[in-house]
């Protein structure tokens, strides 16, 4: 045993070994430098054309740099304006000519995806907890069930969905805001999840001492369950809330229809698909500020949360 | 000694808190889930499903009702081999062509993103996870490559549009970049054709856009699964392989690929049926106001089913939204159960194949020793 360890690379004393070593290293550096810029450089350019006129961004296609200085057409007269000044009016003309309009978007999206957020954690946690925590007859047949429509995706039943939601018993949802967030309920993949995190970390006795002490069960839930998921419920919460955000499928059926009252109701994914497939209007610098918009927020809140997220897709990784 | 408390909370029986606690999640998901999957299921048996009332401008829905009529499969095989001929008093016809050339989209877009999408992530997971690579700013990178993800995928295809633009005398400034690393005039030539709406002459150009928008979406979180994969490896392996004087390629080819082999069956099912809903980039990745105007070499299996029962605002698609939904599902299914199937725990499987191979041992043993007892007779 000891003398393998006395081995040592020939190489390794005679220096070449570290140069190696040291080249590697280096051209891994700039691979991933390379790759960096790939992922960044279409982000970047289109913020900057947020900042520039139409009239710049036909001149010059490719710019990585706003023009300080230039002249706009601003209520009809030629005005000499800053690049911010472009920017602000590039929003105007995305808000009167393309419909654009970023508040409401903003704010349709965040009472869907932070309701349906609350509510897929909340439940997840209460379907694990009670797969868990108790013993009855159809528990292992549940949380095979539960497993099992894991992989069964939204896409293949959107036909049904839509024929229900016209007609939920005699009620029409379709253009409210009910199908988007009640089904978040039933998320199998986030009770699964939760399911394996509190199998490998949760103290049950815990939850005997808490009946001993006269506690409801539903109260220990609350109390004891609750918090003591703390750290799945952080990185589940993130995911369900970006999902919810980014989700374009169901809302584009629900509230999709453009001479329903749905039209204000719709969420930014929606109003990014409108400003899309709006040919009248091919002002490249102010699809560049819609496009912008509907971006920052999320990368700011993800560069603020990313130490978690990255943990919580390594976590994902390993389902065994 | 439990106390008289403990002893009282023993007898009873807790079991219908379980049901209260999972009660709410069947409720909701048979509902919204299961119920609608069965709807799917049902149109897909019927031929007339009318739109109800459309308005003057064809665009508003009103009531939906079954004008009925059973048709059984014929949905289907007109789908997969549209044999005309027995499908009188239907006004809207399909063509199984459409649906052939939709499911070899999905195939060619998903291959194409999925081949160099692995190998990126595999390479960089090996990169990230060498002790021997000395990277600076290793938390940095793996977040800048995550980023894609994050991104609403609408926003994405949008970005992109912008950046690719083909129209004549407009190109996007990444077009605009291309033609004139190519000497064309950015007014007078005809720009790359990366989005085409109407022409499908040059399939390959749009297609290609979209596997390198997806492969940028997705790497950063491939990269991240296989890095837990290897990092779940005993690095002890790793280390005898050095000391034995093993290089690199020779490491990855006889340690990492084959212990990575789970993770990486799990990724490529996981990914396939992911590919098979690829949806939002290939349908808002186009030239044109409508749903009709995607690319004919861009529409996928579900941008098919989509479109037949949102943007044509006609009688009798439905039906076939429906069956191609069904084709869709019994695909997935099919693939869910390869991933669950590889998913599934084998130690435990191991572990009761053993007791049983114990078992069979001792009860031959059983025979034998018997046997031998009688062998006198």
């Amino acid at each position: 045993m000891s003398r393998n360890l006395d081995v040592v690379n020939p190489d390794e004393k005679t220096g070449s070994y570290h140069l190696k070593v040291f080249l590697k290293s280096m051209g891994v550096m700039l691979g991933l430098i390379i790759l960096t810029l790939i992922c960044l450089v279409p982000i970047y350019l289109i913020v900057v054309n947020a900042f520039r006129t139409e009239q710049n961004i036909t001149n010059t296609a490719l710019s990585f740099l706003p023009e300080f200085g230039t002249k706009m057409q601003i209520d009809g007269e030629m005005k000499d304006v800053n690049a911010w000044q472009v920017l602000v009016q590039n929003l105007h003309t995305a808000k009167v000519r393309l419909q654009f309009d970023a508040l409401p978007g903003f704010r349709n999206s965040l009472i869907i995806s932070v309701s349906s957020t609350i509510l897929t954690i909340f439940f997840s946690c209460l379907t694990a907890y009670g797969l868990c925590v108790y013993d009855f007859k159809i528990k292992d047949s549940a949380f095979t069930f539960v497993v099992a429509v894991m992989m069964v995706p939204t896409q293949v039943m959107g036909v049904g969905f839509i024929r229900f939601m016209m007609n939920f018993f005699g009620m029409k949802l379709t253009g409210t805001y009910w199908p988007l967030i009640i089904p978040a309920i039933a998320a199998p993949a986030v009770v699964f999840f939760m399911c394996q995190n509190m199998k490998s970390t949760f103290p049950f006795d815990i939850i005997e001492a808490a009946r001993i002490d006269g506690c409801g069960e539903f109260r220990t839930f609350l109390t004891i369950g609750l918090p003591m998921l703390k750290p799945a419920i952080a990185v589940q919460a993130i995911f369900a809330f970006v999902a919810s955000w980014n989700n374009f499928y169901t809302p584009q059926l629900i509230l999709g229809s453009s001479t329903d009252r749905s039209w204000e109701k719709r969420t930014m994914p929606l109003m990014i698909a409108g400003v899309l497939s709006n040919d009248n209007v091919r002002d490249k610098g102010a699809q560049a500020a819609v496009i912008s918009l509907s971006i920052l927020p999320l990368i700011i809140a993800y560069v603020t949360l990313s130490r978690f997220i990255i943990e919580g897709v390594a976590l994902g990784g390993v389902k065994e | 000694m439990p106390s008289n408390a403990a002893r009282r909370i023993k007898s009873i029986s807790y079991a219908r808190y379980g049901y209260y606690f999972i009660i709410p999640f069947f409720i909701v998901y048979i509902l919204f889930q299961f119920w609608p999957l069965i709807q799917t299921f049902i149109i897909a048996f019927y031929g007339n499903t009318d739109l109800g009332n459309v308005n003057g401008d064809g665009s508003r829905i009103q009531n939906l009702k079954y004008t009925d009529e059973f048709v059984g499969f014929q949905n289907i095989s007109e789908l997969l081999f549209n044999n005309n001929n027995e499908s009188a008093g239907r006004s809207i016809r399909v063509n199984s062509t459409d649906f052939w050339q939709s499911l070899e989209n999905t195939l060619i877009l998903w291959i194409g993103n999925f081949l160099p999408q692995i190998s990126l992530s595999l390479l960089l997971a090996v990169w990230f996870t060498d002790a021997k690579i000395k990277i600076k700013g290793k938390g940095f990178f793996k977040v800048i490559m995550y980023l894609p993800n994050i991104i609403t995928a609408a926003s994405v295809a949008a970005l992109f549009k912008t950046l690719l633009d083909d129209t004549p005398k407009f190109p996007g400034p990444v077009n605009g970049f291309f033609m004139d690393l190519l000497g064309r005039d950015l007014k007078a030539d005809q720009p790359f054709t990366f989005i085409a709406n109407i022409t499908s002459e040059q399939p390959w150009l749009p297609r290609a856009s979209v596997m390198f928008i997806q492969t940028w979406l997705w790497f950063g979180n491939t990269m991240l699964m296989l890095m837990s994969g290897i990092m779940g490896i005993n690095g002890s392996l790793f280390e005898a392989a050095d000391i034995d004087g093993a290089n690199s390629w020779q490491v990855f080819v006889h340690i990492t690929l084959p212990l990575l082999r789970p993770i990486m069956l799990y990724t490529l099912v996981t990914s396939m049926i992911g590919g098979l809903q690829m949806f939002d980039i290939p349908l808002l990745f186009r030239q044109g106001p409508t749903f009709a105007s995607v690319n004919p070499n861009l529409r996928t299996i579900a941008v098919f089913i989509f479109s037949k029962f949102q943007a044509d605002k006609v009688k009798n698609a439905w039906g076939y939204a429906g069956a191609a939904s069904v084709i869709l599902f019994v695909m997935t299914s099919i693939l869910g159960t390869i991933a669950f199937y590889i998913n599934r725990d084998k130690d435990a499987l191991a572990k009761k194949k053993q007791i049983k191979k114990l078992i069979k041992q001792q009860k031959i043993k059983a025979q034998k020793a018997t046997l031998g007892g009688y062998s006198g007779l």
